[in-house]
């Protein structure tokens, strides 16, 4: 854990009030998400018990199986839920624009929306990517048939979990996970995987600290959990019901139960459906990062990829990867993490600040600057003949001895795409030792030479703003050198998943006719 | 092991009530907090750990669901079907035993008595039948076992313990978690791991009483939990010997459990019998101070298995114990044993011991970078 976010779980703490981590959203949020919410049978691999579903705050559709254990009322939830969420996914497939990626560059179209589904925890992820694998393998003709939605479900919720891994994608996202990357509540994460408690530190009811709060929200009687595992004392009721409406006699008696089944699953999932939605709020009024826009086409340019995938051979996901895809796709997702950071950094002072601590970058103010400066080019003593080099110089004063040292290229998260080299420091004196951390001195002076990011100007006089001013308060960090040729190319050509081009996958007799029990 | 003086201390605790049973998920949560004497010595004296929390106000959340109880007998039923015929093929597959009939012992109950001391004498006599050389291909089905925990005799259930095989025997586990493409929850998995060892140590124990090697018990065991989505049972071997060792080295601390006692004052007490008028005989408060005098070692994954969970935490957090806020931030606050001096310190009101200057001077340093780029309550 990063010692700055140590010390804002410490704050918060004291204060009975979460503190925040960022100063900025670091996550698309789509206009509508798609809010899902899970609950799965107690004891069984993937028996959906009920959802609570939709894009709209003000009406959530509840989908239940009153008899948990019926095969054909499994399959009957996943169509239901395929006819909320097909059309969401077939709404956001209507304009598209046109971008240049690839190496050769060349035009591609990308949809202008994107699918995103919202899930109350990390819990919820791993139910949708296990629904996916038990519905899209199966065939919809021949003695096993199931509708054709549910296996074009299965296909994309399996999509969606894969996306889940990286941490850029915004295409299937857990509220928690979301909530807990902005702010720091005075609880262990552990505790702040319980959806209820962490929203209570965030945003606690008037008249009551968040630790307060907190606490009253663990009470399973005031607060049913977020799903998919339910409340053993609520599986005790229900179980009674289901009991109850397998041996009901006759149609009206069975209704009956069957509603009563429907009501006590609502009080279960409504708490928790008017949560997420608060939740997408809060995160809303968080500016968004420089970054979530580009981020967020990448997942507009995969999700269109995905789809006319699904249009032209429609081949399900194995199920298993192959070695060479799943190496490829773990190198992958080491890029996208280290990626995804240095993004973040660059976004968000706030963020920044743990690299400044943990000495990748610091921050100064411009004292003096050369902005016209040019140096002869071409190194070993030979003269170039040519004009020099324009490179201009800035010196930026800073409190502490910068921890990169001379000679090292640095950028800036205020002008990324211009280049900058650390020349020389020097110790402006006043300090009592040799101490590196030199404390009360008079601080320290670094030059930095700039090269590039002048409108593409060669030489002197750069256009006004690309070059610092002095009094500019600047960041130079060795973060994020590749970031500066933002377009991810490799990304970009992947066809349909992070994962690598698709393995044709043809489901056997043996994956149509699968148990689900 | 003889019983001994400290034992009866044990007893004593705990009040005319009789001792809880050892099970080997008891026997595992130790290992799951090695460090807490708290939990050690509840369990060593047998004290209802549920009642005892509930008595002193934080009643534990646990409960098994069910749907979920009836799924497990659901699965166990269907392997143990026909004479372990699931069992048996999947011993076939998994370790190579040609096609031979296996015989099967159930355990579950001798001519008709289920009591688990008749039980364990007559899983103990098969042993001694095997041990022999007569009933070589014998599978027990739920042999019943008995391990001495602190003194106490554990009764021990493993579902079944297989027939001499390349000369080794092994336990088997049966769990109604699923394995989704040959995978399955490793947080469950591993907590079959850890029973299945204590079930080994057991079986070890009893093998030595038969006159067998104890060695003839595999360190793996097979690991029997439903395929995919459906009902088929699934096998395999795991690997067992790190949990071996840790689990010895639990046992070992629990036939100590009665010195980890010698901190309690001479009136202390976890005795939750009640008088005839059906009110306890120890109040609220005499059972906090008692349970208070024992050393805990809380930390936020006590939450998941401890039913004195939320007691401890409550403690913790009035202690301003920076483990209970995860060890991220324990481990971020060397020698520093208290959230109240973290803040001090940070703040300026607290001076820093020597030996914590370091640390200081970096959460100083990290405060004043989170005040200066915009962090603050939400
Ligand atoms: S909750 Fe308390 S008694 Fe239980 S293991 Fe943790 S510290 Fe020990």
């Amino acid at each position: 854990m990063s010692l700055l976010r140590t010390v804002a779980t410490l704050r918060a703490a004291a204060l009975g009030r979460a503190e925040r981590l960022t100063t900025v959203r670091h996550q698309q949020l789509a206009d509508p998400p798609f809010v899902f919410i899970p609950l799965a049978l107690a004891g069984e691999a993937c028996a959906p018990l009920a959802a609570m579903a939709g894009t709209d705050a003000g009406h959530p559709v509840l989908l239940t199986v009153e008899q948990p254990r019926d095969r054909t009322r499994r399959f009957r939830f996943a169509e239901q839920l395929a006819d909320l969420l097909l059309p969401y996914v077939d709404e956001c497939r209507g304009d598209s624009e046109t971008y240049e990626a690839g190496r050769p560059k060349e035009s591609r179209e990308r949809f202008t929306r994107a699918p995103q589904i919202l899930v109350p925890n990390q819990g919820g992820i791993a139910f949708t990517r296990l629904l996916g694998r038990s519905t899209r393998l199966r065939r919809t003709d021949g003695p096993y048939a199931v509708a054709p939605s549910v296996p074009t479900l299965g296909k994309w919720l399996t999509w969606a979990a894969d996306q889940a891994d990286f941490p850029g994608s915004s295409t299937l996202l857990s509220m928690t996970r979301m909530l807990g990357d902005h702010w720091a509540t005075g609880q262990s994460s552990t505790e702040d995987a319980h959806l209820a408690a962490l929203l209570a530190w965030i945003d606690p009811p008037p008249g009551m600290t968040g630790a307060q709060a907190a606490r009253l929200a663990e009470d399973p009687a005031r607060h049913p959990p977020a799903g998919p595992a339910t409340d053993p004392l609520f599986d005790r009721t229900l179980s009674e019901l289901v009991t109850a409406y397998g041996t009901a006699a006759g149609d009206r008696a069975r209704a009956a139960t069957g509603r009563a089944i429907e009501a006590e699953l609502r009080t279960q999932l409504a708490p928790t459906w008017d949560l997420m939605w608060r939740g997408i709020e809060l995160l809303r009024a968080l500016p968004p990062g420089g970054h979530v826009e580009e981020r967020w086409a990448l997942d507009r340019a995969l999700f269109t990829g995905y789809a006319s995938h699904l249009d032209e051979s429609g081949l399900p996901q194995p199920r298993r990867d192959h070695a060479a895809g799943a190496a490829r796709r773990l190198a992958r997702l080491e890029d996208a993490v280290a990626r995804y950071e240095s993004q973040r950094a660059f976004d968000d002072p706030l963020v920044m600040a743990e690299y400044e601590l943990s000495g990748e970058a610091f921050t100064g103010t411009v004292t003096a600057r050369e902005p016209d400066r040019v140096i002869e080019s071409g190194g070993g003593g030979g003269r170039g003949g040519k004009a020099g080099l324009f490179r201009p110089l800035v010196t930026l004063r800073t409190e502490q001895r910068p921890p990169i040292g001379e000679g090292e290229t640095v950028l800036s998260p205020d002008r990324p795409g211009q280049k900058a080299e650390i020349l020389t420091i020097r110790d402006l004196g006043g300090s009592d030792s040799s101490d590196s951390d030199g404390g009360a001195g008079n601080g320290f002076e670094a030059d930095i030479q700039l090269s590039g990011g002048f409108g593409g100007k060669r030489k002197p006089p750069a256009p006004p703003g690309s070059i610092p001013e002095i009094g500019e308060q600047l960041c130079y960090t060795t973060l994020g050198q590749y970031v500066a040729s933002a377009q991810l190319p490799d990304d970009a050509d992947t066809p349909w998943t992070h994962g690598g081009p698709p393995q044709p996958y043809e489901p056997t007799h043996e994956d149509a006719e699968e148990t689900w029990e | 092991m003889l019983p001994q003086q400290p034992e009866d201390r044990l007893a004593r605790l705990r009040g005319p009530a009789s001792p809880e049973p050892y099970t080997a998920r008891k026997i595992t949560a130790l290992t799951a907090n090695p460090a807490c004497a708290r939990r050690a010595v509840l369990d060593a004296a047998g004290v209802d750990k549920a009642l005892l929390a509930t008595r002193i106000g934080f009643e534990p959340r646990f409960g098994q669901s069910p749907f979920a109880l009836t799924r497990g007998q659901a699965f166990e039923t269907l392997v143990a079907w026909g004479g372990y015929a699931e069992l048996v093929s999947l011993l076939r597959t998994e370790l190579a035993v040609p096609v031979t009939e296996a015989a099967v012992a159930d355990l579950t109950e001798v001519a008709g008595n289920s009591a688990p001391a008749v039980r364990a004498r007559e899983t103990q006599r098969l042993l001694e039948r095997i041990a022999a050389g007569d009933e070589d291909r014998l599978i027990l089905g739920h042999p019943m076992l008995t391990l001495d925990v602190a003194g106490r005799t554990a009764f021990l259930e493993p579902d079944a313990l297989t027939h001499r095989i390349g000369g080794r025997f092994y336990a088997v586990e049966i769990r109604s978690f699923p394995a989704i493409d040959g995978q399955a929850d490793p947080a469950r998995t591993a907590e079959a791991v850890k029973q299945a060892a204590v079930h080994v140590i057991a079986l070890r124990q009893a093998f030595h009483r038969a006159g067998l090697p104890p060695e003839a018990v595999a360190d793996e065991f097979l690991l029997i939990c439903p395929k995919d989505f459906s009902n088929r049972p699934y096998g395999r071997l795991l690997d067992l010997r790190q949990e071996l060792d840790a689990v010895e080295f639990q046992l070992g601390r629990l036939r100590r459990a009665a010195d980890l006692t010698e901190t309690l004052p001479a009136d202390a007490s976890f005795d939750l019998a009640e008088d005839s008028a059906g009110s306890p005989v120890r109040d609220a408060g005499e059972l906090d101070a008692s349970v208070g005098a024992l050393e805990a070692a809380y930390s936020p994954s006590c939450l998941s298995f401890c039913e004195m969970s939320r007691y401890c935490r409550q403690e913790a957090e009035t202690a301003g114990e920076p483990a209970r806020l995860g060890s991220g931030v324990r481990n971020d606050l060397p020698g520093i044993g208290s959230t109240r001096t973290a803040l001090g310190l940070i703040d300026g009101t607290v001076e820093p011991e020597p030996e914590q200057a370091e640390i200081a001077e970096l959460l100083r340093t990290a405060a004043r970078l989170r005040d200066l780029r915009g962090g603050g309550a939400a």
